[in-house]
């Protein structure tokens, strides 16, 4: 590799041939370099290119985004195993990485630590440098270095070094069995180097850090078998202690069988260990911790950089290998791509780089021939998807092109590297103004990607000027760019509901089998949103714990779900739950995005967008996370993978898992329409325009849901085998066994292949790239997940940006991006892009091309492609922290803001908050609606919409275009006409007469669509809801008929009369006739049936007619009577007694409240009328005492004087009960003992009054006399004292009369006859 | 009418002292004239409640109730014309409902065989001359009577009141052209909880949707006003989003915090609503697809 990089450098070998080469599919993998008589391997090849480039470049790195995004490559597990120590006494395993080293890094596999003054840099200021993914050091260190002087250009310099090479390697023995000596290993070896690299070439030692580079496939070599027999006395700095990469010199024949078959899975040979077995962790994903540090000693030279082993003893080694084993065709693994590190700053030690940052000029670039190849070749792997992730690289030139270097010329002129003569060793990219000028090139050739970059980014890198001097001509296409562009973040808006409403269809008790499961999840739907309403208030606060908070509750949830069965209905409204919160792109996005609602609502909804770009800027993201982030479940997903954790439910999780799968088929399934196949004709672009709009927010829609679910099932699926670290060899084999035995809950690859076959990619790869990343550790390895990912792997490779192919250009950027960001996650064997092994097992079927698929039409846009991969936004972050001229480290990114961005447009405030507010209260309409009511609306708004779109087409534009025509003829009647000039005046004219469009169809909307709703919905719907979503759909339809109207009546009209007036012009007969077509008749609908309105469910009343309702309230007279009442029973004071008057007015109320049932009930009525009885008692027995009235005027209409004032109230009770409505007054309580034996207690007046009030009762037909007579005979059978009851029969005797009754007497005559012994007393 | 939680705390602090009777109602309102009756009385009820609940376990302790029962006994053989289990319950500070039915239904344990059913107790508190004893009968009504916060008469008020405040909301909402669903209809279809009202259509209130409403005829205190949240009101909003609460006789102000999460309260029915589409309020269609096409 390094030979073909060189000779194409060299001018030896023609760029062309290399790119042909590389963009080559078919013709085999291998080129065969003649000069140097090697093949080479693309899959080797490449790695080795971008791990030169990003080596290159690693001091010149050192500004900026120092974030983990810088070190992408680095972030990595913690070692595991031990028997890597040898290598990670080498800085270069520096970061958790060292174990990964061991696998990842085949090429240049890390070398010894050798050169412990940089070391010691390194591990300076900040731990994290010596983790980064490319240092300077690394061994294959193009940089610095070591190379070795004398060495004559050539093959004879190359077998010349093949002694030094030698000199440096480790000696196997150690390796293997003394990694515990590490440290005395490692200060040998350092020793060894110091004296060997500068006794022999007046060279510092050089460092190596294989970590972060690309490695090929070359790299292999046998497992352990590849040991090297001869050790070498010294290590040299390269990482050539990977033997396998570099074999030592004449080491003899390594077998090749070892050598193949652990190669393509364990990379390193050096190592037994798997390779698999190191846990991958994505860029940025963990925070690299420091494993291991090699010894330190303080270095022996000053050497600014270190100097690896040369490079060409690498190379040699490795040709050699190479050509041991020509015919494996196994490639090797590793990928952790990794854009440079800040291996920079070990070198620069403290000084704030942003201080010595030259100002770049193109005049000061060195070796523009070989940037101009380096980049030709570099573009050529990006744009040939020969790049694990084109963002990633992507990335990096942007970083590049933001470089703060701190290098300046003198460093240079004192560098070795000046004067280096191994044009692999020049240092190409240490200049900021080389990196510069390499990151222009590359982001000219790579315009067309960098072109669908968000609005901002392009503003950003426009208003570079760093682009701007370096190449103008970029610049103003960038601006152009940025003008055009549509790629903007616009928010969704909020949605304030964050409930599941309950919907009688599948909630009520129909639908569970018993009360108790019905009760039991009312409570677990109650206990559910506690629970989520206190995660929302306190997950964010320090030091609060989910299980520890939430557990026992969940728990306990959970058993009373076992024990109810409810779990369908549980995982149902789980699940609603889960897609109301998070499908939207605000599921994705950190909480802290979260846009202050109050801010956001009195913008309104139009303004949301605005708002929240500007808040964007201004609550820049102080980080840049860098393009690979590990999965998470961001914002309120959190909750519900937490949830799913604690709860730790099987029932639970087998029914999400079926439910997941069934939406995720059916999504998966649906039918997204075409646009109508474009004829030639463009007229028919607008309606394929509306429409497609339409399905294109279906297909965002579907797809981001899709996207969630699938997410949740393979969290799901996947969470039994979760582990945090990867297991051992052993176990993950007999894991692949177990596993491999058992259906998986989705047949991934039968999906796969589906979908391809269907062209359907667009739709099913971002939604399995999400089941997929959350695969464990051995789910990569199990045949049906390994075919998958080959599979995807064969797909990315096909899915070239720059080909114009049968899929889209931003179906394809989706595709390339999700792709890309899945192959860096963790879990995904880092072996996966650069071998063989798994696209082996998978083939791409592109046998039977099905008529129309998804992938030809164009549904991705940058909205969705920014919401699927919200990575891409970290291009705008670096770019802006460039800007702001600081780190993103050292603070927040400063950026102007232009205030009129802020500034309401022609709208008020209070319109606006208006507007909004109308929003919201549509979307609560639909809440707690059924679904399908929201369905209908939505479906009818698009068609009235659309409808009223084409009616305009057929009738307004028809005529416009016809006015035209006649006022052209008549133009061209008149002399000194020309038709140019009256075409352009008519069609101003029409256009403007165009404008009625919107009126028009604004009528349109508001008449059809309260028809078709009307229709549609069921018959029973009530009136308020109907005329709701009538409103609602008319306002829909005709936002939509008029928006398009409004962007495209003055185009369309434009090409309609552009045509007739062609056409005119051309047969100057204009009555061809040909113009009458067919009218687009609307058909009306039929005759709208009023539904039949709804019965308003009313409790009956049954007042008089005309009740006014204006009565007093049961309570109150309720609480009037309870007064006088619990004065009647005492204790009191005279004072408190009431007067006639008063009691008077209170049966009055008490009548009028009677009389009118709006507010009464049953219980109050009845409660009412006992109260009025009991008064009745207490006021015959006196026990409530009536005041006199001060004037007997006032008692004229009262019998007085005999007559107490009482006997008047005593008749308007017996009138009150007489009505109809009191017939229920508990009458019986006049006779029971209590209030007897109290009117017998009291005077002669009051057995009168009581009597009086019988015989009122008697003739009102209150009572009959039969009853009157039951009631004493009941008294006479109680045992009343014997006094009161010789009274009681004295006085009822003198009733007698009253009651005209022989039959009382007779009943009188009985009472006396059973009582005897009162009878003889008499 | 909202009373800061200060002044809640201040009135509550003073009805400590006081019984459940007309004549510590009295001086209640003399107290603070410038608060509407029935916040006090409610305010009062909520307090006396609590104050209950605090005591209750005291007071059935049988030998509490033993004693109770002997002096009871005593008393009202020595002065049978007398309120003594009034007095007795104003004594020992329990409610004379509460202490008429202990003393009831320990005095029908004596006299009957065994003890009395629950029904037949309640009977026999709504209805005294059902008492066999008439004396017993006479106290128990005193006590039953006398008792503003608890006892038959009470709850049917207190039941009665909050119907017509019922009633009256679904009036206001007639008025006002808003459709809805009352409890009965939700029951009819099956809901599982259902608040008094749910808007077919949902509303604003003072900028915030409403979904819901409930009336409650009592002043929202802290306490009830937490247990109505987690019964009721944050179940309805699991169930039909963010809604009304209207407390007819006003609630502590600082309890009016849940706004933004959905659910608003009032002591009053609102004067800000808005509706969709209220008549001439519509969403003009001109404006929004000026602003669409834009």
């Amino acid at each position: 590799m390094a030979a073909l990089l060189e000779s194409v450098l060299l001018k030896k070998l023609d760029i062309n041939v290399v790119l042909d080469w590389l963009k080559n599919n078919d013709e085999g993998d291998k080129l065969s370099l003649n000069s140097v008589d090697v093949a080479i391997h693309k899959q080797e090849f490449i790695p080795f290119l971008l791990n030169f480039l990003r080596e290159q470049s690693s001091q010149a790195l050192t500004h900026g985004p120092a974030t983990p995004a810088k070190t992408p490559s680095r972030p990595r597990p913690p070692p595991q195993s031990h028997s890597f120590t040898e290598r990670r006494g080498a800085r270069s395993s520096g970061g958790g990485g060292g174990s990964r080293n061991a696998s990842r890094v085949q090429l240049f596999s890390p070398a010894p630590s050798v050169s412990p003054g940089h070391d010691a840099d390194a591990m300076g200021p900040s731990g994290s440098h010596c983790l980064s993914g490319v240092s300077a050091f690394s061994s294959p260190s193009f940089t610095t270095g070591w190379s070795p002087a004398s060495r004559a250009p050539g093959s004879d310099r190359r077998s010349a070094q093949r002694v030094s090479l030698g000199d440096f390697m480790l000696s196997p023995t150690e390796h293997q069995h003394s990694p515990n000596v590490q440290s005395q290993k490692a200060r040998k070896r350092s020793g060894g180097i110091a004296t060997g690299g500068q006794g022999r070439h007046g060279r510092g030692g050089g460092q190596s850090d294989d970590t972060g580079r690309w490695s090929g496939r070359g790299a292999a070599a046998g497992g352990s078998n590849a040991k090297i027999n001869e050790s070498p006395p010294t290590v040299a700095q390269l990482n050539f202690n990977n033997l396998e990469d570099f074999p030592p010199v004449g080491s003899s024949p390594i077998s090749p069988s070892s050598a193949k078959p652990s190669r393509r899975i364990n990379p390193t040979p050096v190592s037994t260990e798997r390779p698999h077995s190191k846990p991958k962790t994505c860029f940025t994903s963990t925070p690299f911790s420091k494993t291991s540090s090699p010894p330190i000693e303080a270095p022996d030279s000053s050497v600014v950089a270190g100097s690896p082993l040369s490079l060409q003893e690498e190379r040699e080694l490795l040709k050699r290998e190479k050509t041991k084993r020509a015919q494996h065709v196994c490639a090797p693994l590793p990928l952790d791509s990794i854009t440079p590190t800040k291996a920079g700053m070990r070198i620069g030690t403290k000084v704030t780089p942003e201080l010595l940052t030259p100002c770049p000029e193109p005049s000061k670039v060195t070796y523009c021939t070989e940037l101009d190849l380096l980049a030709e070749l570099y573009c050529t792997c990006i744009s040939e998807n020969l790049v694990p992730n084109i963002f990633l690289e992507l990335f990096f030139v942007v970083q590049l092109l933001t470089s703060r270097s701190t290098h300046s010329h003198e460093d240079e002129q004192n560098s070795s590297c000046a004067i280096n003569t191994d044009i692999l060793e020049r240092c190409f990219l240490r200049q900021v103004h080389n990196c510069v000028y390499f990151a222009v090139k590359v982001l000219e050739s790579q315009f067309s990607l960098v072109v669908h970059l968000d609005k901002c980014s392009l503003r950003l890198l426009a208003e570079n000027e760093r682009v701007a001097s370096f190449s103008p001509d970029l610049r103003d296409r960038l601006t152009q760019a940025q003008d055009k562009s549509t790629a903007k973040l616009s928010p969704s808006a909020s949605t304030f509901i964050h409930s599941v409403p309950f919907q009688p269809a599948t909630d009520n008790r129909s639908n569970f089998s018993n009360d108790k499961a019905f009760h039991t999840f009312k409570k677990q739907r109650d206990i559910f949103y506690e629970i989520l309403r206190e995660w929302e208030d306190f997950h964010k606060e320090p030091g609060w714990s989910f299980d520890a908070n939430l557990g026992n509750r969940i728990r306990g949830m959970m058993n009373q779900l076992n024990s109810a069965g409810n779990h369908s209905h549980f995982a149902r409204l789980f699940l609603k739950q889960l897609i109301q919160m998070c499908k939207g792109p605000r599921g994705n996005s950190s909480l802290g995005d979260t846009p202050d609602a109050d801010l956001l609502g009195m913008l309104g909804a139009d303004s949301l967008g605005r708002l929240k770009r500007l808040e964007e800027r201004l609550i820049q993201p102080q980080t840049v996370i860098g393009p690979c982030p590990p999965p998470s479940f961001a914002g309120h997903q959190e909750f519900f993978r937490d949830f799913l954790q604690t709860a730790s439910c099987c029932q639970l999780n087998q029914h999400l898992q079926d439910s997941l799968c069934q939406q995720l088929l059916q999504l998966d399934e649906v039918s997204i329409l075409s646009p109508p196949v474009s004829n030639g004709v463009e007229e028919e672009e607008e309606d394929g325009d509306m429409e497609h709009q339409d399905e294109k927010q279906r297909f965002s829609s579907v797809l981001l849901l899709a996207r969630l679910l699938a997410k949740f099932l393979g969290f799901i699926a996947f969470l039994p085998y979760q582990s945090s670290e990867k297991p051992s060899r052993e176990i993950q084999e007999t894991a692949i066994t177990l596993r491999s035995k058992s259906a998986p809950m989705l047949d991934v690859c039968a999906l796969l292949n589906n979908s391809i076959r269907r062209k359907r990619t667009i739709l099913t790869v971002p939604w399995l790239v999400e089941f997929l990343s959350m695969l464990d550790f051995v789910g990569p390895l199990i045949l049906c997940f390994r075919t998958v990912l080959g599979t995807l792997l064969l797909l990315y490779r096909r899915m070239l940006l720059g080909k114009c192919g049968e899929v889209c250009y931003l179906n394809k950027l989706l595709l390339v991006s999700v792709l890309g960001w899945l192959f860096q996650i963790p879990v995904i064997p880092e072996d996966i892009f650069f071998t063989s092994e798994f696209t082996e097992v998978a083939q791409i079927d592109t046998s039977s091309p099905s008529a129309t698929g998804l992938d030809g039409i164009p549904l991705v846009d940058h909205q969705l492609l920014y919401t699927c991969c919200p990575f891409i936004g970290e291009f705008r972050k670096l770019l802006a922290a460039f800007v702001s001229g600081s780190t993103a480290k050292s603070g927040g990114i400063i950026r102007k803001i232009t205030p009129t961005s802020a500034e309401p447009r022609n709208t008020t405030t209070a319109n606006r908050s208006k507007q909004k507010l109308q929003l919201d209260l549509e979307q609560a309409f639909f809440h707690n609606q059924p679904p399908s009511l929201r369905r209908t609306v939505e479906f009818v708004a698009e068609r009235v919409g659309s409808n009223a779109v084409k009616h305009m087409k057929a009738t307004l534009v028809r005529e416009l275009v016809e006015r035209g025509e006649k006022m052209l003829k008549d133009g061209l009647d008149s002399p000194n006409s020309s038709a140019t000039k009256l075409n352009d005046s008519i069609c101003a004219q029409l256009c403007e007469a165009g404008l009625e469009a919107l009126e028009r169809a604004t009528r349109f909307c508001s008449e059809k669509s309260p028809e078709a709703i009307r229709i549609l919905l069921p018959e029973e719907t009530s009136p308020a809801v109907l005329a709701t979503s009538e409103s609602i759909t008319k306002r829909l339809a005709t936002e939509k008929a008029c928006s398009w109207l409004a962007a495209n009546i003055t185009a369309l009209i434009r090409r309609e009369w552009k045509s007739k007036y062609d056409r005119v012009v051309k047969s100057l007969s204009p009555d061809s006739g040909e113009v009458d077509s067919a009218v687009d008749e609307l058909v009306t609908q039929g005759k709208v049936l009023t539904p039949k309105r709804k019965q308003t469910n009313e409790r009956v009343a049954t007042c008089p007619p005309h009740c006014t309702h204006s009565v007093p309230q049961p309570s109150d007279v309720m609480i009037e009577i309870k007064e006088w009442l619990s004065i009647a029973v005492g204790p009191r004071t005279d004072a408190e007694l009431p007067t006639v008057l008063q009691l008077s007015a209170l049966l009055n109320r008490v009548g009028e409240t009677l009389g009118c049932k709006k507010f009464s009930t049953a219980v109050s009525e009845q409660m009412l009328l006992n109260s009025t009885v009991l008064l009745a008692c207490k006021l015959v027995s006196s026990e409530l005492p009536v005041l006199p009235v001060p004037s007997s005027d006032l008692m004229a209409g009262l019998d007085s004087g005999s007559a107490p004032p009482v006997r008047a109230l005593l008749e308007r009770l017996g009138e009150l009960w007489e009505r109809d409505e009191c017939s229920s007054a508990p009458i019986h309580l006049l006779f029971s003992p209590l209030t007897v034996s109290a009117v017998l207690q009291a005077s002669d007046t009051q057995w009168n009054n009581y009597l009086f009030l019988v015989r009122k009762l008697v003739d009102g037909g209150i009572l009959s006399e039969e009853e009157v007579i039951a009631h004493w005979k009941k008294l006479t059978n109680l045992e009343l004292p014997g006094e009161l009851l010789e009274k009681f029969q004295l006085e009822s005797r003198r009733v007698k009369p009253l009651s005209q009754l022989s039959e009382l007497q007779s009943h009188m005559d009985m009472l006396q006859v059973s009582h005897q012994a009162v009878e003889g007393a008499t | 009418m909202k009373l800061s939680r200060a002044e809640y705390k201040e009135i509550a602090r003073w009805t400590e002292q006081l019984r459940p009777t007309r004549q510590c109602m009295k001086q209640l309102r003399e107290k603070f004239p410038n608060h509407s009756q029935s916040t006090l009385l409610s305010i009062f009820s909520l307090e006396y409640q609590k104050r209950t609940k605090r005591t209750i376990s005291r007071h059935h302790a049988p030998d509490a109730i033993e004693s109770y029962y002997k002096r009871y006994k005593s008393e009202a053989q020595t002065r049978p014309d007398d309120p003594v289990m009034l007095e007795l319950a104003n004594e020992v500070d329990l409610s004379p409902a509460l202490m008429a039915r202990l003393i009831l239904d320990r005095s029908l344990q004596d006299s009957d065989c065994g003890t009395p059913s629950k029904s037949v107790l309640n009977s026999m508190l709504k209805e005294p001359s059902l008492i066999p004893d008439p004396t017993l009968a006479k106290n128990v009504h005193q006590c039953t009577i006398n008792d503003c916060c608890y006892g038959p008469l009470v709850d049917c008020i207190k039941h009665a009141i909050g119907q017509e405040h019922e009633v009256l909301l679904r009036d206001k909402l007639k008025e006002k052209n808003m459709s809805f669903l009352d409890e009965t209809q939700l029951r009819t279809m099956g809901y599982d909880k259902t608040p008094d009202i749910i808007l077919e259509v949902p509303a604003a209130v003072e900028g915030h949707i409403v979904h819901w409403i409930e009336s409650k005829a009592s002043f929202g205190d802290d306490h009830s006003h937490r247990t109505y949240l987690n019964e009721q009101f944050w179940s309805y909003w699991n169930r039909f989003g963010p809604g009304l609460v209207i407390y007819w006789y006003g609630f502590i102000s600082e309890l009016d915090c849940q706004r933004d999460r959905g659910i608003l309260l009032k002591d009053s029915f609102p004067a800000d609503i808005v509706t969709l589409y209220q008549a001439g309020q519509a969403h003009t269609p001109s404006s929004s697809s000026a602003t669409a096409a834009r």
